[in-house]
């Protein structure tokens, strides 16, 4: 160390380009050093910059608007009237189906691949289909939604659709996660029930799966927050602009909080600009409380590890 | 066969006498003796293994006494630990492994075609390197083979008989509700045992089971074997030599002659022999540690 | 040899119980597994099959000729396909344009910002950062494109570009840098940290500064997970929606000024859906040629992508 800083005051005093064969200055090479940690450093600020620019200003115009009235009335085509209750019964019917469907689906799928599928062709097609899904853009799933469910199996422009689409769109991204859980589970824990006559499912059932547990809920929780903000497709298989109704059940049309937020900011009226961004608010802070809830919980997963 | 525990003891006791027929040809691996094996006593004939194209052991021919402890010993990587997870089938969990020739439990081929290998790890029961509970309480670690096994009897008798045997009830009495990861390594290696015990198996395989702990502890593990062998066959795989002379009946010493080639058995006998008299060269060097 | 020989075998027999179900249960477990396992591979072929099938009908009307070469986009106006025009180059330029500006945002920002966390951040400051651009990379979409229309355009026009329309490609491409800094970042990231430490350290014993052994040993190492965490940030950009339809407006148009509104691909199909076109109708199907011709385009870009992360893991 001190030898390192007397060659710096030593590479100062003398001319630039006399010391020796080595012709670069130290002292430059660590004004450059600065620099660039500056930068870097500014660039990892930039985004959450951007993020709290984005939080203030939505809020700026969100918050006054939020009231009883919002929370609790249906949507109107009158800026005065319009409330966001529809939207969020909505986002609730759709979580709800993504539930059912994409949670339960997408963990087996991740055990399949991870505990039992040999390394053959179909599933090394399984697996680079999955990541290839996963990078497929929101917006197809939408024309996927269109083609498949709303006309050809005549689901119509219902929730059971858009549910559907979202379970499929947040697949590949719960499989990912819950892979991944799944493999960091020590080889042990199976041999170990094996060596008492457990059977593969149970050593999984038992073991295995408690275990990735935690893991694979981050991913979960993280997939169903996407699904949760997901725009693209649900206008793709025709959500509703407004309603002027509660969603019934699973065949009803539906609004989310996305789509009436999409709406609102189609709207030229300056009073819907700050409905908008109550919704965003309310959107944003489910997402917030969700998406912290689940990095807490794989942080907390792995300091035991 | 109709009585629990007890009757089973009794008979393995009775049919002792019957093994140590063929003990004295016990040298370098299968007898030939028509009879085979006896009924809890195991008889493998011609065992290779392999990992994918890797062939790790081969050609291992060796009778396992009812009631008596086989220390398996040898230098590093020379497939004593993948020989052993020959032995209840646990080798070919591993991706890509696999195994060829005979393995009798009793007069049973365990890698006959309807051999379900499930059963087969309920019957040889396996305790590993390093401790392995599982993230549950102890009791729930000693309970659970039992209960995926169909266990009819009183649980929680099972459960204190197996930990009394595997002498950790008195320091775990009070505390069955507690993780299993919340006792020292010793203790979690004797649970291992107990939850191996709780399935009530004919043969008990041990991989190194002492290797990770501290020398109270292994003692403590070495008092609970000398117990065992009261009731059950067991095949202990050892790096430390005076363990193996300690606690052994049989030893079977495992070599590989030059790098790259399948560890052998190369030599198979009476512990005291083996580590008095020994036939072949490397078994002395190594048991006088000259190498290894 | 049969089942009872064997529990003849078994020590205690009357209290263990053999039971047939649980060869019954682990066979079907292993059935049910697997056909979920194989839910992806429907996906896969019902995207296709229904952007290919009605595509392909499509282009029954409008020759792929015509997609490919004709210069604007009038698809909205058209009833039949004479009198309309379908070059699919108005629709990809303003995708591939947006997608030019995001990336000029933020490829260098996020690997500034991978460079900065795996080898500046203390592991104090690293488990709030971290979490925090995760934040940022779970903030959906159409708040993006709200705030691109309702901030960041106002915000231009009222400071340096106020020649700048409300519907702009800028604004919203800006904003979808933005959005995408995560991505890169946090795929460069991995590469960067998988980088042995023995090559930093290497670098330092010959007297490297920081900045050098960062730049001009960590990530010439790192490049093929950086490459691939560009890729993958194309590859959003191109596929991106909501942002797109919010911002950048709806004005099919052939241009390279970014302060006026264009028409992605993403922004078209959303246009069109939103609206009522009838099945089976010319708008109807040219949202499936022009939803093929992005499923394509990054299809390619994930797979590049995905060659290159396995590239940089079989590395280390």
């Amino acid at each position: 160390m001190s030898q390192s800083s007397t060659e710096v005051t030593r590479q100062k005093e003398q001319e630039p380009g006399t010391g020796g064969n080595f012709k670069t200055s130290v002292g430059a090479r660590h004004g450059w050093d600065r620099f660039f940690t500056a930068l870097v450093f500014a660039a990892t600020l930039i985004g959450l910059a951007v993020l709290g620019v984005l939080l203030v200003d939505v809020g700026r115009q969100g918050v006054p608007v939020l009231s009883w009235h919002f929370f609790t009335s249906l949507g109107s085509a009158d800026a005065e009237n319009a409330g966001f209750l529809p939207a969020i019964l909505g986002s609730l019917w759709l979580l709800g189906i993504v539930l059912i469907v994409a949670v339960p689906v997408g963990i087996a799928a991740a055990v399949y691949l991870e505990e039992y599928a040999n390394d053959n062709w179909l599933n090394r097609l399984i697996e680079i289909n999955i990541s290839n899904l996963a990078g497929v853009p929101s917006i197809i799933y939408g024309l996927l939604g269109l083609g498949v469910f709303v006309y050809i199996f005549g689901l119509g422009r219902s929730i059971l659709t858009g549910g559907l689409i979202l379970s499929l769109l947040i697949l590949p991204v719960i499989i990912i996660a819950t892979r991944e859980a799944v493999r960091a589970v020590p080889q042990s824990v199976r041999e170990g029930a094996y060596a008492l006559g457990a059977t593969q499912w149970e050593a999984i059932r038992h073991h295995v799966l408690p275990q990735a547990l935690p893991g694979a809920l981050t991913g979960t929780i993280l997939a169903l927050s996407r699904a949760i903000g997901e725009t693209a497709p649900l206008i793709a298989i025709g959500a509703v602009p407004y309603m002027t109704f509660l969603p019934e059940g699973l065949l009803s049309s539906f609004t989310a909080m996305p789509i009436q937020i999409y709406n609102w900011t189609g709207e030229p009226e300056e009073a819907f600009q700050n409905l908008a961004a109550a919704g965003i608010v309310v959107l944003m802070l489910v997402l917030l409380v969700s998406n912290a809830g689940a990095i807490w919980l794989r942080n907390k997963f792995q300091r035991r590890n | 066969m109709a009585n629990p525990r007890r009757t089973k003891e009794e008979q393995k006791v009775t049919e002792a006498p019957q093994n140590r027929r063929d003990t004295k040809k016990g040298t370098g691996g299968a007898s030939s003796d028509d009879a085979g094996a006896s009924a809890f006593g195991m008889r493998i004939e011609n065992l290779s293994a392999h990992y994918g194209s890797f062939k790790a052991v081969t050609d291992v021919s060796m009778d396992i006494r009812a009631n008596k402890v086989t220390a398996l010993i040898g230098p590093s990587g020379c497939g004593k630990s993948t020989y052993i997870r020959c032995l209840n089938r646990m080798h070919e969990v591993i991706p890509g492994a696999r195994a060829e020739g005979r393995v009798r439990l009793g007069d049973q081929d365990i890698y006959a075609r309807d051999m379900d290998p499930v059963r087969i790890r309920r019957r040889i029961g396996m305790v590993f390197q390093k401790p392995n509970p599982f993230s549950k309480s102890i009791y729930e670690n000693v309970a659970w083979g039992a209960r995926i096994n169909g266990y009819k009897g009183d649980m929680d008798e099972l459960v204190e008989h197996s930990l009394k045997q595997a002498a950790l009830w008195e320091e775990v009495k009070d505390k069955l509700k507690k993780s299993g990861y919340d006792l020292s390594g010793g203790q979690q290696q004797r649970l291992c045992i107990a939850r191996t015990l709780a399935v009530e198996p004919e043969v008990i395989l041990m991989d190194e089971p002492a290797s990770a702990l501290d020398p109270v502890s292994t003692q403590k593990i070495e008092d609970t074997m000398d117990q065992l062998k009261q009731s059950y066959t067991v095949v202990i795989v050892t790096h430390n030599m005076q363990q193996a002379a300690r606690i052994s009946d049989y030893t079977g010493f495992f070599y590989i002659e030059n790098m790259g080639d399948p560890g052998r058995l190369w030599e198979f006998d009476e512990t005291e022999k083996m580590f008095s008299n020994p036939d072949r060269k490397e078994t002395e060097d190594y048991v006088t540690g000259r190498f290894g | 040899m049969t089942v009872e020989t064997r529990q003849g075998q078994g020590s205690g027999q009357n209290l263990w119980r053999e039971s047939r179900a649980r060869n019954v249960r682990e066979r079907l477990v292993r059935v049910v597994l697997r056909a979920c396992a194989y839910v992806s591979i429907l996906t896969t072929f019902g995207i296709v099959f229904v952007l290919f099938g009605e595509a392909f009908t499509f282009f029954q009307d409008v020759s792929i000729v015509r997609f490919l070469t004709e210069t604007q986009w009038t698809a909205g106006f058209a009833t039949t396909p004479e009198d309309g025009e379908f070059g699919i180059i108005v629709l990809a330029w303003a995708t591939i344009f947006s997608t030019i500006i995001a990336c000029v945002v933020a490829l260098p920002i996020g690997l500034g910002a991978a460079i900065y966390l795996s080898e500046y951040a203390s592991a104090g400051l690293r488990r709030w950062l971290k979490p925090a651009l995760e934040i940022l990379a779970g903030v959906p979409t159409i708040v993006y494109g709200f705030f691109a229309l309702t901030f960041v355009t106002p915000f231009l026009q009222g400071t340096i570009l106020p020649g700048i329309q409300i519907y702009n490609i800028l604004s919203a491409s800006l904003v979808m840098g933005v959005m995408i800094i995560p991505t890169v970042a946090s795929v460069s990231e991995d590469a960067i940290y998988a980088v042995p430490r023995g090559l930093r350290e290497g670098a330092y014993a010959l007297g490297a500064t920081k900045r050098e052994v960062a730049t001009k040993v960590v990530v010439p190492a790192a490049i093929s997970g950086i490459v691939a965490s560009f890729v993958l940030g194309i590859s959003r950009a191109v596929g991106e929606t909501m942002i797109m339809a919010v911002a950048a407006g709806a004005l099919a148009q052939l241009t390279v000024n970014p302060l006026e509104s264009m028409q992605t691909m993403t922004a078209y199909i959303v246009q069109v859906t939103s609206g009522e076109s009838p099945r089976g109708s010319l708008e109807y199907e040219t949202i499936f040629a022009v939803g093929a011709t992005l499923f394509v385009m990054t299809l390619l870009l994930n797979t590049i992508a995905y060659w290159f992360v396995r590239r940089f893991r079989e590395v280390y």
